[in-house]
């Protein structure tokens, strides 16, 4: 079993080398050996490196221990991208989440995160972590209740929550009546809810993702969660409301921009505002969810363009061409069509992003790039 | 200002979508499920069947048709119609009687319930006194007789349910006269038969449980007669003349007795036991009908040797020297005879037996007593239903063939028209002719008439002989040798034991301009057939496709291949196989496509997705989907049985261990049993308040069956770039991918020779990875791309080439457009993110409007698991309207739910019924009958007609 590995060296800002080789996956040990491996490949033996991969989802992620090494051999298949950057360049590479593509929507994930990562004990910085929940939209509701903003994006730990049928109390004009309503049964120790610890055994479920779960079977709510499974939201009314989070006194005058809302969560400081405000516009009108959202999922499809795959030939071994075109008779047959465009699919580095003409390039080619392609 | 106007536009089309949807449920088609009573009324013509769940439904000639529902979730268990009258009543199994009568409204006749009544007894009396175990309703039409558990025969006054107490005939009244020398002072226990003279309504013979029967005179209130039977009673007739009263008992004997005059005694004339020495079943019903010369008809329901045919369910016909055993397959519920005449007193035509499975009628005026095809109530599930197609306007070319094919397989059924002629079919005749093509578990597809409201056997192929299976195909089960005795002759289709499960019917396409047709099966074989009109004998090539292209480590658990016929098999005039595909493994097909313009059959199953050429009968592309995780996938079906036998098991040990408890208890007395019986109910009550949980995890790519492949799809269109439009095969799978391939035809004068090519050309994994159950292209007008060969045959108009194309791909959770050639996301409207119910199925239709004709739109017709039926725009992505349409808990409704192409729809509510329904506003198929007394007024002399309605077989 071999991995191909792609290596785009990087030594300065507009210099980059490409590198493709394969490594067999059971002789690989440990981090420090590849860090060498990796170090004689590219002939750079004793420069400080940082290394990087892309994940599934397109994240760029720090590889700087055993843990994630193990992790990004997991995620390649079969290609893995590694990103290996001078450990003491101005612009770090910023590890975060969805931190390609959103690097090619502006230039927002390369502005300069840190002025300067302090030599010496090797703390990871902010940026090299990926949110995995917030609380948000604490200003616009009730004390009791809690809207949690669960991320999946990336890891590979299971949500890990269950939901079951149960009795709600609510105060009503008539008085207090029992309605039917849907509580968290059970978290999966290790699990993404548990680990968060915003969400608790016996916390009604209320919203899913701005929709009311009112009047849904259970079997809805599980439908409507696992579909928005990637970018959950669900309002709870924890059963434990000692812990509520109190709105502060400047809440009237944080009133325009209401993005103040993001407790514990310090992270990529461009990019929780705006999901948090964003979501505050949804909520406030609740079933243009479907419109509103669109970007956040939707084109996470992974769209494989014609050339890039090989004809199919029955008896015939796959060219492992990124789309080198041996002239076969079957193939020639598509000669009248335009050359293939999809080259765009190798992958591409940050350098590219760095470089102005690429910050005009489509959505399209943006999508692609954020997606791994198997050949 | 600009508020205004789009509060006009919303408004308009508010107005428009009222043009183009309404929902209806329209008609029930088949055989009504657990059917427990029957009922004819002469004079009008009308059966009626009333069923275990409470609906009656009535049947007059082909077309008319009423259904009734009582709102007791109670069996109906007799059904009697007023005689000469539009009313009918019905007892319920909760002692409940119901008045039904058919109202005309507007023209057309509708079944309403017009009373309901219970009988009460005096305070303090037991509940057995008002028992009703028998009812006659009076020739005069405006008495209803109620005989009782208690023994007690109580006189009502209808349609009002007016108790008449003064004319009540008790117990005490019947046993004072009865004769010292009739078995001591024992109980005459229930009521079990009420019968009226035929040439004396004011004489009605009263017969009781254990055996006597007393001629009552209305009038004088008292007995005429006693006729001493000893035997339990089963049932009692009493002849034309008024002369005789024939009564039938428990073991298996019947008895002739003269009743003459005002003789106070009568005596047995005949006491005999057809099929004796040995001990008999009872005889639960007997009829006799005179014939105008000769012997009379005698008709005989059970009175089968215990020993050796104590399991079969028989009807005796007796005239004159022909005396035959109708054998059939489910348990008798009733029968009667039709007869001839003005006022329906002439000869006997046609038995009419509702047996539990399906409705029989027997011509017996035809030599040899042959079977008359129903036109409606045709069991559907003859062998269970496995999965249906239909098919909407069908040419009248082909569609006259299949009639033929058809006709030549019913020569034995009579010739004679069908029996019941009630009411007047008054709904138009259907715009179009429709074919709904259900498979089933012994590799039959059947052939409906789905046009109009009797779903109508035109067609049955049979798929079994095309391989070796365990069963004989001479093996004939109609042979009865020589002398045999009982004279058993099988008849009824009902027939649900399948030789071999692998034949199973799972998909089915049907192309209407070619009569070409695909169906595949449970053991993975895919078969091609021609239409032909003549019988062939040939040889079936089989092809192999392995799916699992090289993928290593997999092993197949579940059934083997078909074996296939080596030698020429002959195939009778109709759809005759040319060419078959064998899947290896042979996992059930889960999508299966034809294109007879190019000659294509594509094919999918859980390990992968096939395209083969039958014109040069190769598989031209074969494509492994698995996911090299999914161990389920590639075990087959035999994991998923353990597991069902595992919980059968458990579930058993589990009611044996409540059984043990109980009997435990019941050893001691019985407030220990009701001490018991309460636990046990806690218990239950527990297990039904034990939380039910569910996960809440978003689907990984290593779910079990993500490689299914849901749906396949044929397209012309801008695959590779936009300026040329090529053949295209579309794939989609349980994990939410999509697998697009370029194919590559030869011109047609090399169709034959140069090979078909696919090249792969586009991969969409959806990153919801919800399971893919639709694609469809959509021209450049945004309507989708029309049937093949349907623009070739003028029939569609030929699809717009200039504008850009665009692909919908409908994934249980959402409906996505993607641009093509270059596949990128247009726009969405997301289901089980906003309401949580997933797709289940999902159709194309077109919704004509009601106000214009020209008028109309192209929409989705989508039921999603909760048993809602949407109604989605095209190319908008917009939903219009909902209607909840099947309850939520009835998954095998939700499953076998089809759409036609004109926003109707079937699905099943129970296995051997279709509900059609209708999502389109101008497109509504339904009963629309008048049923009306006849005028000519019988008078009272005349001989009396049949006793309106039969008497039920009691349990």
């Amino acid at each position: 079993c071999f991995y191909v590995i792609r290596t785009p060296e990087r030594n300065s800002l507009f210099e980059a080398e490409y590198r493709r080789f394969a490594l067999k996956m059971s002789g690989t040990c440990g981090f420090q050996e590849f860090y060498r491996l990796l170090q004689t490949v590219h002939h750079i033996p004793g420069v400080e490196v940082l290394l990087g991969y892309a994940d599934i989802q397109g994240d760029l992620l720090p590889i700087n221990n055993d843990d994630n090494f193990y992790k990004a051999l997991s995620s390649a298949n079969p290609l893995l991208r590694i990103i290996i950057q001078k450990r003491d360049v101005d612009e770090p590479v910023v590890f975060a989440t969805n931190s390609l593509q959103r690097r090619k929507k502006g230039l927002a994930g390369l502005r300069p995160a840190q002025q300067k990562a302090k030599p010496g004990l090797m703390i990871g910085l902010p940026q090299d972590f990926r949110q995995i929940s917030s609380i948000i939209d604490v200003d616009i509701l009730p004390e009791t209740h809690r809207r949690v903003r669960l991320h999946k994006h990336g890891t590979h730990k299971p949500l890990g929550f269950y939901i079951r049928d149960g009795v709600s109390m609510r105060v009503t004009p008539q008085g207090v009546e029992k309605v039917p309503g849907v509580f968290i049964s059970r978290l999966v120790r290790g699990g993404l809810a548990e680990s968060t610890g915003l969400l608790g055994v016996n916390d009604e479920i209320l919203e899913v993702n701005g929709i009311d779960v009112a009047g849904k079977s259970l079997d809805q709510v599980t439908d409507m969660m696992v579909a928005n499974s990637h970018n959950l939201i669900v309002t709870v009314k924890p059963a434990n409301q000692r812990n509520n989070v109190v709105p502060r006194a400047s809440r009237v005058s944080a009133g325009g921009n209401s993005s103040s809302g993001s407790v514990g969560s310090a992270f990529s400081h461009d990019s929780a505002p705006s999901t948090a405000s964003q979501s505050v516009s949804h909520h406030s009108n609740s079933n243009s969810v479907a419109e509103g959202d669109s970007d956040e999922d939707g084109d996470g499809d992974l769209i494989i363009e014609t050339d890039s795959l090989p004809p199919y030939l029955p008896h015939r071994c796959v060219s492992n061409g990124n789309g080198s075109h041996r002239e076969s008779p079957l193939s020639s047959s598509l000669g009248q069509r335009p050359l293939p465009q999809s080259m765009s699919l190798s992958m591409t580095t940050p350098t590219h992003n760095g470089s102005p003409t690429k910050t005009s390039s489509s959505q399209e080619s943006m999508r692609e790039d954020g997606n791994i392609i198997t050949l | 200002m600009k508020r205004f106007r789009r509060h006009g536009q919303e408004s308009q089309r508010e107005r428009i979508k009222q043009e183009l949807y309404g929902f209806n449920k329209t008609v029930e088609h088949g055989f009504p499920h657990q059917p427990s009573a029957l009922g004819f009324s002469p004079s009008l013509q009308l059966l009626a069947i009333g069923t275990r769940s409470g609906a009656i439904k009535l049947y007059g000639g082909p077309g008319v048709e009423f259904m009734g529902l009582h709102d007791e979730n109670a069996a109906v268990t007799q059904v009697h119609f007023l005689p000469h009258q539009v009313e009918l009543v019905t007892l319920l199994d909760d002692n409940s009687l119901h008045m039904w009568t058919l109202r005309a409204h507007h023209g057309v006749s509708e079944l309403l319930e017009i009373g309901r009544f219970t009988l009460t007894g005096p305070p303090g009396a037991p509940p057995s006194v008002t028992r009703v175990t028998a009812v006659l309703a009076h020739s005069s039409g405006d008495l209803l007789l109620l005989g009782t558990e208690g023994g007690h025969v109580f006189i009502v006054k209808v349609p009002g349910f007016r108790e008449l107490e003064e004319r009540n005939i008790s117990l005490e009244k019947v046993t004072n006269g009865v004769p010292e020398d009739y078995g001591g002072r024992r109980s005459l226990e229930h009521v079990e038969s009420l019968q009226e003279n035929p040439v004396n309504p004011r004489q009605v013979l009263i017969g009781y449980g254990r055996g006597l029967m007393v001629i009552w005179d209305l009038d004088s209130q008292s007995a005429v007669t006693h006729i001493p039977a000893t035997q339990q009673l089963e049932s009692v007739w009493w002849t034309e003349d008024g002369g005789h009263v024939l009564s039938s008992h428990s073991d298996g004997s019947y008895c002739r007795w003269k009743v003459a005059g005002d003789d106070p005694q009568s005596e047995q004339e005949k006491s005999e036991v057809p099929y004796g020495h040995f001990p008999c079943k009872a005889i639960s019903k007997i009829i006799q009908l005179p014939t105008e010369q000769g012997p009379p008809f005698l008709f005989l329901s059970g009175g089968m040797p215990r020993a050796s045919y104590g399991d079969r369910h028989c009807i005796s016909v007796i005239h004159s020297k022909t005396h035959v055993a109708l054998d059939f397959t489910s348990r008798i519920i009733d029968f009667f005879v039709i007869r001839d005449g003005p006022y329906h007193t002439g000869e006997p035509s046609a038995l009419v037996v509702l047996v539990e499975e399906e409705l029989v009628v027997i011509d017996l005026q035809t030599e040899g007593w042959p079977v008359i095809q129903t036109p409606y109530l045709v069991p559907l599930h003859c062998s269970a239903i496995t999965c249906s197609h239909h098919v909407s306007a069908i040419p009248l070319k082909l569609w006259e063939r299949v009639l033929s094919a058809g006709a030549l397989q019913n020569t034995h059924y009579s010739k004679k028209p069908w029996p019941m002629t009630g009411g007047q079919n008054l709904a138009p005749d259907p715009p179009q002719r429709d074919l709904l093509l259900t498979g089933h578990e012994d590799g039959t597809v059947r052939f409906w008439d789905a046009s109009g409201v009797c779903l109508y056997p035109m067609y049955k192929l049979s798929t079994a002989g095309v391989f070796l299976t365990d069963s004989d195909p001479n093996d004939n089960l109609n042979q009865g040798t020589e002398g045999e005795w009982p004279p058993f002759r099988k008849v009824g289709c009902f027939d649900p034991y399948s030789d071999d499960p692998r034949l199973g019917i799972q998909k089915i396409h049907l192309c209407k301009y070619s009569g070409y047709l695909t169906v595949a099966g449970t053991a993975g074989q895919i078969l091609v057939l021609e239409l032909n009109d003549e019988a062939a004998e040939q040889t079936v090539e089989a092809t192999v496709a392995d799916l699992l292209q090289g993928q290593e480590g997999f092993r197949w658990k579940g059934h083997t291949r078909l074996e296939v016929r080596e030698e020429p098999v002959t195939f009778p005039p109709g759809f005759q196989p040319f060419a078959l595909v064998q899947c290896q493994p042979p996992a059930v097909v889960t999508a299966l496509t034809l294109h007879s313009e190019w000659k294509l059959v594509t094919f999918g199953t859980s390990h992968g997705f096939g395209l083969y050429d039958y014109q040069q009968k190769n598989n031209v592309l074969v494509r492994c989907t698995l996911n090299p995780s999914d161990q389920l996938a590639m075990e087959g079906p035999l994991s998923r049985v353990k597991s069902i036998k595992k919980s059968l098991r458990q579930s058993f040990r589990r009611i044996r261990r409540s059984r043990v408890s109980l009997r435990k208890h019941h050893v001691n007395n019985a407030a220990k049993l009701q001490q018991a019986n309460a636990r046990l109910e806690a218990e239950l009550a527990e297990m039904e308040l034990a939380p039910v949980q569910r996960k809440i995890e978003p689907r990984s790519p290593d779910d079990s069956f993500t490689g299914l492949v849901r749906t396949l799809y044929f397209a012309d269109t801008f695959i590779s770039d936009s300026s040329h439009n090529t053949p295209s095969l579309w794939a989609g799978t349980n994990g939410g991918s999509v697998f697009a391939y370029q194919l590559r035809l030869p011109p047609v004068e090399r169709r034959g020779e140069d090979p078909v090519t696919a090249h792969p050309a586009k991969e969409i994994q959806l990153m919801h990875r919800a399971p893919v159950v639709g694609i469809l292209v959509l021209d450049g007008h945004g309507s989708p791309l029309p049937e093949p060969l349907e623009v070739a045959h003028d029939l569609a108009r030929s699809p717009d080439m200039q504008g850009s194309h665009s692909l919908l791909v409908i994934s249980e959770e959402q409906f996505k457009v993607f641009t093509l050639p270059k596949v990128s996301a247009k726009m969405k409207l997301k289901l089980t993110a906003i309401d949580g119910s997933r797709v289940r199925r999902v159709g194309v239709a077109w919704f004509g409007s009601t106000r214009t004709d020209d008028y109309g739109e192209s929409g989705l017709t989508v039921l999603t698991n909760q048993g809602d039926l949407h109604v989605v725009s095209l190319p908008g992505v917009k939903l219009q309207v909902q209607y909840p349409c099947i309850r939520r808990e009835d998954v095998s409704g939700i499953a076998s739910c089809v759409f036609t192409k004109h926003g109707q729809g079937f699905y099943l509510i129970s296995p051997s019924e279709f509900e059609r329904f209708s999502l389109s506003a101008r497109c509504v198929v339904e009963p629309r009958s008048l049923v009306e007394v006849s005028s000519e007024t019988p008078s009272t002399t005349l001989p009396r007609a049949l006793p309106d309605g039969a008497s039920v077989e009691r349990r």
